[in-house]
């Protein structure tokens, strides 16, 4: 049996689900920018997948962007967790409702 | 047979890893979940001749990214029961039909083609540094350069962040 890029996009289109589940389901910050990181690996690998089907390298150049992107989002966002609990000792995002009306 | 058995072996791996970090309770597990699902993928991205691709998700990801992630976790504090309480009514069952009817969309659209457009003919890709470095510094140079600028912004940003006082507290 030989396995084709459509087997690589099935299962990353099972771990976006999952991610978007943690998203969903989980209130801990820190859980749900995993699920995030989880996502964009998922979307990954159907570019790389694509790419391969199609025979172009661009898939594999537009996965080196998207890595910048998520390094970058990483970064700030983690500050962002650590400023809140700083301030609120607390990761919860339910806890975060200042701007209710 | 080599591809299937890798695929078979750590598409199980990475299931299990991705459902581990959305499930675990403890937030160190989950980061560990997450670490075993990206070493996974990267050993798809070798299935799929994208080489250069997959030492950087090794190196960025579960190297860097998660070092971070788990320095983050250690600092803000693992022995946090995390409140099962809904604070929006009804929070569970409605995510959980949202999220039935996204796998359902998933389904039906598994049904059409997923790659469409021309395949150009040639030898098959092989994602070396050398083949990405050409692509990158040819034609994607001028992304190539914006990422540069949007790595120091994410830098400059996080720093500020970091120096930020908290001299005016809010709320409780």
């Amino acid at each position: 049996m030989i396995v084709t890029p459509g087997w690589y996009m099935a299962l990353a289109a099972v771990l976006f689900l999952i991610g978007a589940s943690g998203i969903l389901l989980r209130r801990n910050a820190l859980v749900m920018f995993m699920s995030i990181e989880l996502m964009l690996n998922a979307v990954n690998l159907t570019f790389v997948a694509a790419g391969r089907e199609l025979n172009l390298i661009d898939g594999q150049i537009s996965v080196l962007f998207v890595m910048v992107v998520a390094a970058a989002e990483v970064v700030v966002g983690l500050a962002i967790i650590v400023a809140v609990f700083r301030r609120r000792s607390t990761a919860s995002v339910d806890e975060l409702a200042e701007l209710k009306g | 047979m080599v591809e299937l058995v890798l695929f078979v072996i750590f598409g199980t791996a990475a299931l299990f890893g991705a459902v581990s970090m959305v499930w675990a309770r403890n937030p160190v597990y989950s980061a560990m979940g997450l670490m075993l699902t990206m070493f996974s993928v990267a050993v798809f991205y070798v299935s799929n001749a994208a080489h250069f691709v997959a030492v950087v998700q090794v190196i960025i990801y579960a190297g860097a990214v998660m070092t971070l992630f788990l320095f983050v976790i250690m600092l803000i504090g693992v022995d946090r029961e995390e409140n099962r309480r809904e604070a929006i009514p009804f929070h569970r069952p409605v995510a959980l039909v949202v999220l039935a009817l996204f796998g359902a969309g998933v389904l039906v659209a598994g049904r059409v083609a997923w790659v469409t457009g021309p395949t150009t003919a040639g030898e098959p890709i092989n994602g070396t540094v050398e083949v990405i470095g050409e692509q990158l510094f040819r034609k994607w140079v001028l992304p190539f350069e914006v990422t540069a600028l949007l790595l120091i912004i994410a830098a400059v940003g996080a720093i500020g962040l970091a120096l930020f006082k908290g001299d005016r507290e809010v709320g409780s």
